[in-house]
């Protein structure tokens, strides 16, 4: 029962559902380096505080569901300026302007504009529209609060402000119907001969102008709320489900490779140990292996999660007590068979230590029992922690795929049919776990010939 | 080694099991037991003296009473032996002797049904369900799985054998509970075929609670057996698969016995050892998984108990149901044990 690392290999390659595995275990790997990457720090950590959500619509679905419709619902756009300035005379201008090309079957929400302006003196805000059929209607126009020296100043401009009704009723006579008690951007968005939708080319336009000194607009977003976003949707508290899923992924390869190798290298070197020494060791670890292997390990691992805590890393220690002991068993009888051989004899003859015989010439052997056992046993360290997490046990801190099921549970998704919140993450579970098992399958095949079919 | 002794033997190790995980479940949660048993006894007192009105108007004053309350609780606390601390050798001796015969106290917050506040009354009202439950979905997976595995067997590669096996390997990777939520998302909104809370909405006195009761479990099962019956399947096949190369089939074929005959009376007893071992085992598994399961479902049973009394740390249920979930837990892994030791010679001696 001697493998070389290359011949392992070579069959392995050989086997198409080990390399479906690797494949997909390829893909969860691509999927973390580009939530590393990609998705700034802070978003991750800030996945609890419903702050930096503001700006995203609650419970929309994913934006791809439009192909599949025939009638567009409106997307949630977070649309930024395109920034220009110019200097008129003695003032200047900025000029943010944001192009939207709207082509969805409903109006928007709202809509809302967020800045920041760094200005002295008093400028004066602008916001236009113009729209497909080229009118023009102005929206607001205010002036900034006075500062003597430079401030920084944050607001917002919302859809529903009585000036932006009043500034649209001096164009009534544009429109055929009555603009009474409709909302601005149900008249914004609309055609002039009723009140539906008009589709087309709509350009936002934010000005600022200031005399005394150049104003700089250090954020500019143009918020028009829908029912879709993103390629995930969001939840109940406006989070991006896309950035939770991603996220996840790391975080349940770091827990199932974590768990499975502690698991594995703890329960191979007591094991052999055991095996290889034999007699009253063997039987009092033995006798210790069966304590640990008989306890039921959710009811305990709850009581451990709820007593001691849930931290990621705590919670990755306890999975470990208990799954190093199957492992701890076979590769004790593994050894019991290698400790017979006779170069194994040979070097006890020779006087080598039990430590260099174990770690030189049985635990070698057991290698490719050990990376299958690893493979095999990530799933179950996955869905474990999933289901720890979804119980509402899991570390808060990090948006898991058990804990954004925990929230779905919690806000009732099931009950309200929102699919986009409990599909995805159960999915991606499962991939992982699947791309584990083909790959422990492949392996396990290549270690114990006798599974294979004659 | 004979039998006997190899029964002593495992009989021995599982009551070291149960020890251990009750010692290890007190020591967990015992600096918390500990206040609450205090605060338990003080109501207690307060009550019988507060019910007592010739005891109560022997007092003059407020002061007077008082202190002589504080004197009963002082009283009490050295009977109950709670003025130690709640790691020292009796006290963890003593509670561990408590549960041992089945005295886990009073609930905190958790009542049964009927509205008893004993931890053993409740227990005793949950544990059935959760039997129902999951022997019913044991019984009817394995059934299903030993069927298929038996048709699989016969035709190894062939069309249905991959799809059996396809199955089995992407059954086990979903999460059971995620299954549930998605089952109840289908049959329960979706298509309000079945009932989303699998609590059954009659009395238990109602002549139709009984029928309730089984409509209320049919998603929870359906769930059950859907994830079950691959890996089941599976595994049996595997086992018969062996059996079906040994030479004794090859003789049987050779004299001409009926293929069909073959597989379901002399592969299938050959292989029965281990197919009995796993039902004894799965059993064990499921009332482990049963919590999160119950959860999901909001059946009321075993799993959903355990998981109210973690949700407001009612520690006294938090043992006692620990306690009982272990037990039956070590039962079954002890029934297999034997079976598998009866069946095969070969673990006995080990």
């Amino acid at each position: 029962m001697s493998f070389s690392p290359k011949a392992v290999w070579k069959e392995f390659s050989h086997s198409k559902i080990g390399m479906t595995g690797v494949a997909i275990l390829g893909v969860l790997f691509f999927m973390s380096i580009v939530a590393f990457v990609a998705i700034p720090l802070d978003s991750f950590k800030t996945w609890n505080d419903p702050a930096s959500w503001l700006l995203y619509p609650k419970s929309a679905q994913p934006a791809w569901i439009n192909y599949f419709q025939s009638e567009k619902i409106p997307e949630h756009l977070i649309l930024s300026p395109v920034v220009s300035t110019q200097q008129l005379g003695s003032v200047n201008v900025i000029d943010d302007s944001f192009a939207v090309n709207y082509q969805y079957d409903g109006f928007p929400s709202d809509f809302i504009y967020q800045y920041t302006a760094k200005y002295a003196g008093s400028p004066l805000l602008q916001i236009s529209v113009t729209r497909p059929d080229g009118i023009v209607l102005p929206l607001v126009s205010t002036s900034l609060p006075f500062a003597e020296n430079d401030v920084t100043y944050s607001s917002m401009v919302i859809s529903t402000q009585n000036v932006i009704q009043k500034n649209i009723l001096d164009k009534k006579s544009h429109y055929a119907f009555s603009l009474d008690g409709i909302p601005s951007e149900k008249i914004i968005f609309s055609r002039l001969d009723e009140n539906a939708i008009l589709k087309g080319q709509y350009v936002f336009h934010v000005h600022l102008y200031d005399v005394s000194a150049k104003p700089v607009l250090e954020q500019s977003r143009l918020v028009l709320g829908g029912q879709v976003y993103g390629m995930m949707g969001t939840d109940e508290l406006r989070r991006d489900l896309s950035i939770g899923l991603l996220w996840g992924t790391p975080l349940a390869l770091f827990i199932g490779i974590t768990v499975s190798i502690g698991s594995v290298v703890i329960g191979l070197i007591y094991g052999v140990y055991a095996g290889y020494k034999g007699r009253a060791t063997d039987e009092v670890m033995m006798r210790f292996n069966d304590v640990i292997y008989a306890m039921p390990a959710l009811p305990l691992l709850i009581i451990l999660a709820v007593t001691i805590g849930n931290s990621i890393f705590l919670i990755v220690g306890f999975l470990v007590i208990f799954g190093w002991v199957g492992i701890a068993k076979v590769s004790r009888s593994m050894a019991m068979q290698i400790k017979t051989l006779q170069y194994v004899e040979a070097a006890q003859l020779m006087g080598q230590k039990n430590s260099k015989i174990i770690f030189k010439h049985i635990l070698p052997q057991l290698l490719p029992y050990a990376f299958a056992s690893i493979a095999i046993s990530v799933p179950g360290a996955i869905t474990t922690e999933a289901g720890l997490s979804f119980l509402g046990l899991g570390d808060p801190t990090f948006p898991t795929w058990g804990q954004i099921l925990h929230d779905a549970s919690s806000y009732s998704a099931a009950a309200r049919g929102m699919w986009w919140w409990i599909l995805p993450p159960g999915i991606m579970i499962a991939i992982t776990g699947l791309a584990f098992v083909f790959m422990g399958h492949a392996m396990d095949g290549i270690v114990n010939p006798k599974l294979r079919q004659r | 080694m004979g039998f006997k002794k190899f029964l002593v033997k495992r009989a021995i190790t599982m009551f070291g099991v149960l020890m251990a995980t009750l010692l290890l479940t007190i020591v967990l949660v015992g600096s918390n037991m500990d206040s609450i048993s205090k605060q338990s006894a003080a109501q207690e007192i307060r009550q019988q003296v507060t019910s007592n009105k010739n005891l109560l108007s022997s007092f003059k004053t407020t002061e007077q009473l008082d202190s002589y309350i504080n004197n009963q609780v002082k009283m009490r606390i050295t009977a109950l032996g709670l003025d130690q601390p709640w790691y020292s050798p009796q006290r963890i001796g003593l509670s561990m002797y408590k549960i041992l015969t089945l005295d886990f106290g009073h609930a905190k917050f958790l009542t049964s049904d009927s509205g008893s506040s004993d931890v053993k009354d409740i227990i005793l009202e949950k544990l059935p369900r959760t039997i129902l439950l999951f022997t019913t979905a044991t019984v009817l997976v394995s059934v299903l799985g030993i069927f298929l595995g038996a048709v699989a067997a016969s035709k190894v590669n062939s069309t249905i054998d991959k799809i059996t096996s396809g199955f089995a390997i992407i059954s086990s990777s979903f999460p059971v509970w995620w299954i549930g939520v998605l089952m109840i998302f289908v049959f329960a909104f979706l298509y309000p075929i079945f009932p989303a809370r699998a609590t059954p909405d009659v009395s238990i006195s109602d002549p139709g609670y009984l029928g309730s009761l089984l409509y209320h479990m049919a998603l929870p099962l359906i769930t059950l057996v859907i994830i079950g019956f691959g890996s089941w399947a599976y595994l049996v096949r595997n086992f018969l698969v062996g059996v079906l190369q040994e030479d004794f089939i090859t003789a049987k074929r050779a004299a001409g016995i009926d293929e069909k005959r073959i597989l379901y009376s002399h592969a299938l007893k050959n292989a029965a050892p281990p197919i009995v071992t796993i039902l004894a085992l799965s059993l064990s598994g499921s009332l482990g998984g049963a919590i999160i399961t119950e959860a999901v479902f909001d059946w009321p049973g075993m799993g959903r108990l355990y998981f109210e009394a973690i949700s407001v740390l009612d520690l006294p249920v938090i043992i006692g149901a620990t306690y009982v979930l272990t037990a039956f837990f070590l039962a079954s892994v002890f029934v297999a044990d034997v079976l598998y030791g009866y069946f095969d010679p070969r673990v006995r001696r080990q």
